[in-house]
């Protein structure tokens, strides 16, 4: 169900060779925040517009493009934008990570490990790490560009201060190949170590705040943190209810009005996977 | 010896306003310098200039660093201007919320400097704010509360621990005790007479209050419409003024 009166993938192609350059100047300078004439697109600020500019500045029709949104495949919006990419792109699509070539992602990095050749494309809503310690947008690209970041660690401190441990948990500021600092979108900080030396293109896109950054395949990504305050991922203390895996980072899931809860794999196609191997947990049916 | 900071021949205009015209003076290593004069006469400008947050229109300000020896900050570029101002240099606002971060905790405004130049070990920049807060008279206790819940005093006394952490050599005040009642501002005051005595400071104070001066300075000098017009030891400018303009700054102080 192709609609021809759009050029493929929805953006004209003067728009997708300056959202490319943006891409190759932030695979050039991995972590640096490229600003990039952000266009309008038929769906709301907030539901992904950055990711889907560059989605489609990278996509071919060869593509296999899958669409994850904090781990699901079957949310509203990755649905609709799966959808999206169908109709105006007319690629073939999938649920299965190690088969996509493109894929667009809100909040989570896949369980299974990423491979050479793919892309992996993360929605951004707020590129500035700094944004929340520095509300001057000229003193933050002045922080950047001089390097001077005691200010981020200003923050963790006041976590340890108020919490007694790093209580971020989400959007925890890495430092790219030892110079900029860049916020890894609101991802679990349990995925902050598949950031680092991952074989797959990392690309961010920030469509209201009009940002692109990226990191090319086998970049260095270390979480920022304390010698006596070691960063640590973090993830629910349990199996998953659905597939055992103990490994995976979880949801919980509230499942009837008297307080029943279950753990289950954020990443639907990792956790449907292994119950198709086999795998069981102690909540599956 | 070298002077710790030499300026010579700052100008600054705000168009065809003159907002601080040649001044030159050197301050000497654990020299406390004063600046007086009424409002707009170019007091601050000049701090502001030689403290790099204004560009003078020309002139130099020539820093003894610690490792280069003398350099003119005027022209050095700007990362290691802004290096300066965070470990060498101190400056303290007026109005204390300018100088803090009012949304981080008191712990962590002093950290911030240490962070600032690498410190990463959380228990080491922690002590050093306690040891800090208990020199500056703030109870260790209140380490986690914001500035916001602080006193105008204390949260004067907190931008001074938080611009002195560092160790800085010279310190840029701006109306240090501006805005406090008489009562803090003689206990301010005395806080920052023994810092100064005990950490061997280089200070340049500006003020329109003459009993600051009396108090902190060594030396003085006195401005009107953006230029010096007289300059000398404290005692001698105070108890002899030979200017006009100073001979009616120092009768205009009401006696009690």
């Amino acid at each position: 169900m192709t609609d021809d009166t759009y050029n493929f993938a929805y953006l004209d192609e003067q728009t997708k060779r300056m959202i490319r350059r943006a891409i190759l100047k932030g695979l050039a300078i991995p972590g640096y925040q490229v600003p990039f004439a952000s266009r309008e697109m038929p769906m709301p600020y907030g539901w992904g517009t950055g990711g889907v500019q560059v989605s489609a500045a990278v996509m071919t029709p060869e593509d296999r493009f899958k669409v994850i949104d904090q781990g699901a495949d079957d949310t509203t919006n990755a649905v609709s934008i799966r959808s999206f990419f169908q109709r105006t792109a007319g690629v073939a699509t999938t649920t299965t990570t190690a088969e996509a070539t493109v894929i667009q992602t809100r909040h989570r990095i896949p369980e299974a490990p990423l491979t050479e050749g793919q892309i992996l494309v993360y929605q951004v809503p707020i590129p500035e790490p700094l944004r929340f310690l520095e509300p001057r947008e000229s003193e933050t690209r002045k922080m950047h560009s001089l390097e001077e970041y005691g200010l981020m660690h200003v923050k963790l401190y006041e976590d340890i201060s108020r919490h007694g441990h790093i209580a971020t948990s989400y959007a925890y500021p890495v430092k790219v190949e030892g110079r900029y600092v860049m916020d890894p979108s609101p991802i679990p900080k349990f995925d902050n170590p598949k950031l680092s030396d991952c074989p797959a293109i990392q690309l961010f896109g920030a469509g209201r705040e009009q940002r692109i950054y990226a990191l090319p395949p086998y970049t260095r990504v270390v979480s920022l943190d304390f010698e006596d305050h070691p960063f640590e991922p973090s993830k629910a203390d349990h199996p998953c209810g659905l597939c055992g895996a103990e490994d995976s980072y979880l949801d919980e899931v509230i499942v009837d009005d008297a307080g029943g809860r279950i753990f289950v794999c954020s990443d639907t196609d990792h956790c449907e996977g292994r119950q198709a191997a086999g795998h069981r947990g102690k909540d599956a049916a | 010896m070298t002077p710790l900071l030499s300026v010579q021949g700052v100008t600054r205009h705000y168009g065809a306003q003159i907002g601080c015209a040649d001044v030159s003076f050197d301050l000497w290593p654990g020299e406390v310098m004063g600046i007086v004069g009424e409002s707009g006469s170019g007091k601050s400008t000049l701090l502001a200039c030689m403290a790099g947050h204004l560009a003078p229109d020309s002139g130099a300000v020539v820093f003894d660093t610690r490792a280069d020896g003398p350099k003119d900050t005027v022209t050095m570029s700007e990362p290691e201007r802004r290096m300066l101002s965070r470990t060498d240099w101190a400056f303290v606002h007026q109005h204390a919320r300018d100088g803090l971060r009012m949304g981080v905790s008191a712990g962590g405004n002093v950290g911030e400097r240490l962070m600032a130049v690498g410190a990463r070990h959380y228990g080491d920049i922690r002590g050093k704010a306690v040891d800090w807060l208990e020199r500056v008279e703030i109870a260790a206790t209140r380490i986690d509360d914001r500035p916001t819940t602080f006193s105008g005093g204390m949260q004067q006394r907190l931008q001074i621990a938080r611009n002195l952490v560092t160790g800085p050599r010279l310190v840029f005040m701006d109306e240090p005790t501006g805005g406090l009642d008489v009562s803090v501002q003689a206990r301010l005051l005395d806080l920052l007479r023994g810092l100064v005595r005990d950490m061997g400071l280089s200070a340049i104070i500006v003020t329109h209050d003459l009993a600051v001066v009396r108090l902190l300075a060594d030396r003085l000098m006195v401005m009107k419409d953006g230029r010096v017009v007289e300059a000398g030891l404290t005692d001698q400018v105070l108890d002899d003024p030979q200017h006009a303009y100073t001979q009616l700054l120092v009768s205009s102080v009401l006696q009690v």
